[in-house]
């Protein structure tokens, strides 16, 4: 039992803290602080700068260019960027599909999309949940029917997450009607200019345009664009969500959520006094910070299983759970700090560059809102509880 | 980082749980609460020849560990076996103050305890101090090289099978102040000191203890004069580090004994397990089981760390502690039903281990004021 960094763990931590400090742009991180909204050429500075440094493939073998990090390394990583409030990797490229390509796709289709998801080139986006099929995935009805060279696909999918931005969707398609659910999907990838494709936006309840459905009439893919074998899509899905999970805690979201809900409650004031001096403020203030101790040291500890090879299995549900319990929490309390000032909807009303209230009371309520989805997607929570209880009960 | 036990642990580890599992059945505890003096002395000296009480104490003092890991370890099994013998009361806090604060002489005292021969019990709660760790309002009154010591002292754990009394008393000051206060170690047979024994809810006998006028000699003060809160604010310290991992060890039971019965147990043709209103509260419990594990190794990896950081760790931890166990004690039993509302069943005592341990020392809501307090500190 050793509860602190290695010595060459430190010096990784300060090595990422100095490359923050210099190429982190104050214009993203004060975006990110703020939650204003980003766009597309935000997320593209980014992802260029990490590109520049070598750093923004870490879960990537090196063959392919990325960083082989182990989980630690991994973890130091995302905690940093949390508290330097860098931009969050879209993660449908690197992270989801990255993987599944060099684990099952072809020779020519790695060296074809890999390298123009690091260059940017490429934004993927993700094609699995249907309007019929959220928490029971493979109950997906959008199908590819072959003809000739190609596949035919016809359907819907939706709560695609940044898709007004991307180039490129890999779907999960049915190709076999007749045999059981997981039997019949395959694992296609998709040009989003092809004919017969329609994006259309979904505006969530917090004003923001981050997620769309994504509509097939007749849309052709060369069969080329078919990964891996022809009905085995389910594996690869599979495959792919257990990279999904990497940071399901979010510790780092966490502990910034944290530090800005105290700079809140300082700055309000209660009957005269600091909030942060209220004691029912203070004791629910309190009482998420003693469980987000418990849970970093809960993802530590898998997470250095994980650096040893033991792949974290229930594990996973259990830190989606709790990380995304804490987190809404934190954002409840925000929301409750900023007070009468979390109701203005401050970027119709008084735009970002005059804030009304504490600083962060703009955005509280829109965040609160927009991170009531923590607990429903990635698989819900409840998908989780039931994953837990089935495999820990037979053990 | 490493969340690896040391061979040396994981041997003692071993080795405790499987002389509980031999050793300390449910019909063997059961009769020991029912018992006289509300512990077995054959497990007594049993536990002391395993080791186990010399792993709490640190090689300086003749023991072979003392650091918080090695508490956790020896106290989640104990709690794992639901363990009655008042290891908390008679090695932690009494051997160790000895240890922090005894001179030659006294200190030759912690080699009987390691071997078993001693009994020792820490006499400093009263009545009307609850939880505040520095309220002694008893006195100590210094008359040349005599020391006279008037006072009542609440819920004395382990004081009628104790040899001797570790009794905390105020020379100085007012009566909260860190400052001021004496421990003095003073055997129990001492005219002028009197106790009324009782058994606990949850095993184990205490005492009210009246001191009229206990007169002792000087040299029975251990340590220097008003000086001993902070050795007994890092030896409480070190005790709820062994309760947090006793109360954990508890709820790997409960929670084992829980997931048995659903998956036996059947009412409506199916095990009750499969329904998934239960299903999805043992899911909970489970996953609260592991942030109580985590909290424990939060407290134990921080037990020498500076006051602040320690008490900060010690106090989160044992609100998370508290909360979750409430939760898994009340949902065993609920899940259970009606069995666990017997005596005989193991999960009864266990469930009261639970329950009892959050009286020690300062509950649920009083860790939160804490860390409250010191992280405004």
């Amino acid at each position: 039992m050793d509860l602190s960094y290695s010595a060459e763990e430190q010096a990784f931590r300060e090595e990422v803290r100095e490359f923050l400090a210099k190429d982190l742009p104050k214009e993203l991180s004060d975006k990110v602080k703020n939650r204003s909204d980003m766009g597309k050429e935000d997320f593209d500075r980014w992802h260029a700068i990490l590109n520049a440094r070598g750093w923004l493939a870490p879960n990537w073998p090196r063959e392919f260019g990325g960083c082989e990090w182990n989980a630690v390394q991994r973890h130091i990583f995302e905690e940093e960027c949390a508290y330097a409030n860098a931009p969050r990797v879209v993660p449908f490229g690197l992270t989801m599909l990255g993987p599944v390509l060099q684990k099952f796709g072809s020779k020519e289709q790695q060296e074809r999309f890999l390298p123009r998801i690091l260059s940017g080139e490429d934004w993927w986006c993700q094609g699995y949940s249907e309007p019929g099929a959220g928490s029971d995935l493979a109950s997906l009805k959008t199908k590819a029917e072959r003809d000739g060279d190609h596949y035919i696909v016809n359907g819907q999918k939706t709560w695609t997450t940044l898709g007004q931005f991307a180039n490129w969707i890999f779907c999960l398609v049915r190709t076999d009607p007749n045999v059981k659910q997981q039997e019949g999907i395959s694992f296609l990838l998709i040009d989003m200019n092809t004919p017969g494709i329609e994006v259309r936006p979904i505006i969530l309840l917090d004003g923001t345009h981050e997620v769309n459905e994504v509509w097939f009439t007749d849309v052709r893919v060369p069969v080329e664009n078919l990964v891996g074998e022809e009905n085995k899509g389910w594996t690869y899905a599979k495959y792919l969500l257990t990279h999904e999970r990497t940071n399901i805690a979010g510790v780092g979201f966490s502990l910034a959520g944290l530090d800005a809900v105290k700079r809140m409650a300082r700055s309000e004031m209660a009957g005269g006094r600091p909030l942060i001096e209220n004691p029912q403020f203070a004791a629910r203030l309190a009482q998420v910070e003693c469980d987000l101790m418990a849970m970093a040291t809960t993802n530590l500890r898998i997470i250095s299983k994980a650096a040893v090879g033991q792949a974290p299995g229930v594990e996973a549900s259990m830190l989606k759970i709790k990380g995304t319990d804490i987190r809404q929490e934190i954002n409840d309390l925000a929301r409750r700090a900023a007070g009468p000032y979390a109701m203005p909807f401050a970027s119709e009303a008084v735009g970002d560059n005059d804030p009304l209230g504490v600083e962060g009371a703009a955005k509280s309520a829109p965040a609160y809102f927009n991170n009531r989805k923590l607990s429903i997607f990635g698989g819900s929570n409840e998908v989780q509880r039931g994953i837990i209880a089935k495999v820990k009960m037979q053990g | 980082m490493n969340f690896d036990l040391t061979e040396e642990r994981q041997m003692l580890q071993d080795s405790l749980r499987r002389f509980l599992r031999d050793k300390y059945d449910t019909a063997t505890r059961n009769a020991i609460l029912d018992s006289d003096t509300g512990f077995s002395a054959e497990i007594w000296a049993e536990l002391a020849e395993l080791g186990v009480i010399g792993a709490l104490f640190s090689e300086e003092d003749g023991g072979f560990g003392g650091a918080g890991f090695d508490l956790a370890v020896v106290f989640e099994e104990l709690g794992r076996a639901g363990v009655v013998e008042p290891m908390l009361d008679s090695a932690v806090l009494g051997g160790g103050l000895i240890a922090a604060l005894g001179d030659d002489t006294q200190r030759g005292l912690i080699d009987e305890m390691i071997a078993g021969s001693l009994h020792l019990a820490l006499a400093h709660g009263e009545p009307s101090s609850r939880y505040d760790l520095s309220r002694v309002a008893t006195t100590a009154t210094e008359n040349g090289d005599t020391i006279t010591l008037s006072g009542r002292k609440a819920v004395v754990v382990n004081a009628e099978a104790a040899d001797m009394l570790i009794i905390s008393a105020r020379e100085s000051g007012d009566v909260a102040d860190e400052d001021g206060i004496s421990l003095f170690l003073v055997p129990t047979d001492f005219a002028g000191l009197s106790m009324r024994g009782y058994p606990m809810i949850a095993g184990g006998r205490a005492a009210e203890i009246v001191l009229d006028d206990l007169t002792i000699p000087a040299s029975f003060r251990l340590g220097p004069a008003g000086q001993a809160w902070s050795a007994l604010a890092a030896r409480v310290a070190a005790a709820e580090v062994a309760i947090a991992a006793e109360t954990l060890g508890a709820m790997e039971t409960a929670t084992e004994l829980t997931r048995g019965y659903l998956m036996t147990r059947k009412q409506f043709g199916r095990p009750i397990g499969t329904f998934q209103a239960l299903a999805f509260r043992f899911a909970d419990m489970l996953t609260e089981l592991e942030q109580a594990r985590s909290a424990v190794i939060n407290a134990a990896g921080h037990l020498q760390a500076d006051a602040r950081i320690r008490d900060m760790q010690i106090a989160a931890a044992r609100n998370l502690l508290g909360r979750v166990a409430r939760q898994i004690s009340e949902e065993s039993i609920q899940m259970h039903g009606g069995i666990a509302m017997t005596q005989e069943y193991e999960l009864a005592h266990i469930a009261k281990r639970i329950t009892m341990a959050d009286h020690r020392f300062g509950d649920t809501d009083t860790q939160l004021e804490r860390f409250i307090a010191l992280s405004a500190a």
